[in-house]
């Protein structure tokens, strides 16, 4: 069964429209890749997935069943986890506090606040430290592992390597592999193309608010990326 | 000895002050919103319970706690009936909205109870007092307010820090989106958060009703000391609150000692005034920022 099913979704801001009749589907245990130029929709199509924006037409399944009646807070229950771009750590929280914040809606399953510091040794130290005082990459493992601690099924990342060193970048990376081999399902945003293409098995290139093309990475062509990457 | 003994019922009075101001102070930390009509609330509490007083022929003590209740309950129905659909657009809307409860509650109260002056009768603790030398004693009941206020705010600091909803409350605080993302119904939250808002200002109300008269139109004075015990003490610090109010109560009785009764408020004023002006941010200013 698919997780995650978008059937022609279209969002709006106000009178602009950033998603155009949008469809695609992620099987469990997939990376979906969701690349692309900046305001092709990408991040609005995580935050519909999230529940933060509704769309206006469309639907969006997941587990087989239309999540659109649901809101936000609620999906977390489901199983549905937003790392959102920018990070968005608590910032007068300690990171402790974060993470335990992240298991707020009381899902069951294998995460604990251990376990989330095994997978990310550096923030162990950093326990009692507040948020605010953390470096973007130390924010980066907090906002992943807090959306861990929610035991989610569908990992929602947005731009996680936006602003980051080669170094976190690649630890980060490193986690993502580690929680596809544990079976879960992620769908992440990235500009950063060659370094996602690494760990993606599906890829959907978003072009002004529609897919521009589709498809398992070792089938496309570095040229038809770009091509489909600007629109050319 | 005067002197001691007019800055010690400042201090006491100062407590009353900042339990007016705490629940100001959370729905602004929470929320951001400013409730023109807190003032208000509590004063409408006082009357909910001389209501309960001489309808049901219950002591104060019980209908204190009945009234809390009641008020606990008002508060979570009239964020997430009214003030919640305020929230969001732009900030004049909460503010123009509980200006208008402000003005319904005021005249409703004079509709019902009349303008007359009220009291609420608590028997012998009103009169009764402790003796620490000759020149010096103090009245039990302004030193039990005193306690009550600082019970409230330690109590509402450590709900704030230890408990999981209070993790939500900061959560929510701090990134209202963010909370939503981990499972919290912000909604809910801030209905618990004018619960607890209102819960606090109808205990501070009671308080004040068996302290002095009163009468539908105080309502505006408290906010108004209120919003300079929380501005004094700096956003977002329930124990520079207590500061705030405690400076505020001082600077009105010594003021008054000064320069005669009736002067005192204008002191208290002219010293929030100054505050305001050495230091805006207040004295334990606690802003976080990512």
């Amino acid at each position: 069964m698919s997780v995650l099913e978008i059937q022609d979704v279209d969002v709006f801001y106000g009178d602009f429209q950033a998603l155009f009749k949008v469809s695609f589907t992620v099987e469990e245990g997939q990376t979906f890749a969701c690349i692309g130029a900046n305001g092709g929709g990408k991040s609005t199509l995580l935050r519909t997935v999230a529940g933060l924006q509704r769309p206006r037409s469309g639907t969006v399944l997941f587990q087989g069943k239309p999540v659109d009646q649901i809101s936000a807070h609620d999906r977390v229950k489901l199983g549905i986890a937003l790392v959102p771009e920018g990070r968005r750590v608590f910032p007068s929280l300690s990171v402790y506090e974060n993470l335990q914040i992240g298991a707020y809606g009381g899902r069951k399953g294998d995460w604990s606040i251990e376990s989330v510091m095994e997978l990310f040794p550096l923030l162990k130290p950093l326990s009692k430290r507040q948020a605010s005082s953390l470096s973007g990459g130390e924010q980066q493992a907090l906002a992943i592992g807090r959306a861990l601690m929610s035991n989610p099924t569908l990992l929602l990342l947005d731009e996680v390597s936006l602003g980051l060193a080669p170094v976190v970048i690649k630890r980060i990376y490193e986690a993502m592999v580690h929680l596809v081999g544990i079976g879960t399902t992620i769908v992440v945003v990235e500009q950063d193309v060659q370094h996602v293409l690494t760990v993606a098995d599906h890829v959907a290139c978003f072009l002004e608010g529609r897919i521009s093309l589709e498809g398992k990475p070792s089938d496309l062509s570095s040229e038809a990326i770009t091509a489909a990457y600007f629109g050319m | 000895m005067d002197w001691v003994n007019v800055a010690i019922q400042g201090i006491l009075l100062g407590g009353l002050y900042a339990l007016f101001a705490t629940g100001l102070a959370l729905v602004f930390g929470v929320m951001r919103m400013v409730n023109l009509a807190h003032g208000d609330l509590g004063i409408l509490a006082a009357f909910v319970a001389l209501f309960i007083v001489q309808s049901l022929g219950v002591g104060v003590l019980w209908a204190s706690v009945i009234t809390i209740v009641i008020m606990f309950l008002v508060g979570y129905l009239l964020q997430r009936g009214l003030l919640n659909f305020t929230l969001g657009a732009d900030d004049t809307r909460p503010i123009v909205v509980t200006f208008g409860l402000s003005i319904i509650i005021q005249n409703g109260l004079i509709m019902w109870f009349s303008a007359d002056s009220q009291g609420l009768d608590a028997g012998t603790i009103e009169n009764i007092s402790v003796k620490i030398n000759d020149q010096l004693s103090i009245g039990w009941y302004p030193l039990l307010v005193f306690i009550a206020s600082i019970a409230v705010i330690a109590g509402l600091q450590l709900f704030l820090g230890r408990t999981k909803l209070g993790r939500a409350f900061r959560a929510t605080s701090d990134d209202r989106e963010a909370a939503e993302l981990m499972g919290i119904n912000n909604r809910h939250i801030y209905g618990l958060a004018m619960a607890i808002a209102l819960a606090i200002v109808a205990l501070a109300g009671i308080l004040l009703a068996v302290r002095t008269t009163f009468d539908p139109t105080q309502g505006a004075f408290r906010l108004i000391y209120a919003f300079e015990a929380v501005i004094m003490g700096g956003m977002g610090s329930m124990w520079g609150t207590l500061i705030g109010g405690i400076v505020l109560g001082v600077s009105q009785t010594i003021g008054s000692q000064a320069f005669g009764a009736g002067w005192g408020l204008l002191v208290g004023h002219l010293v929030f005034l100054t505050v305001l002006a050495v230091r805006p941010s207040g004295f334990f200013a606690k802003t976080v920022t990512a």
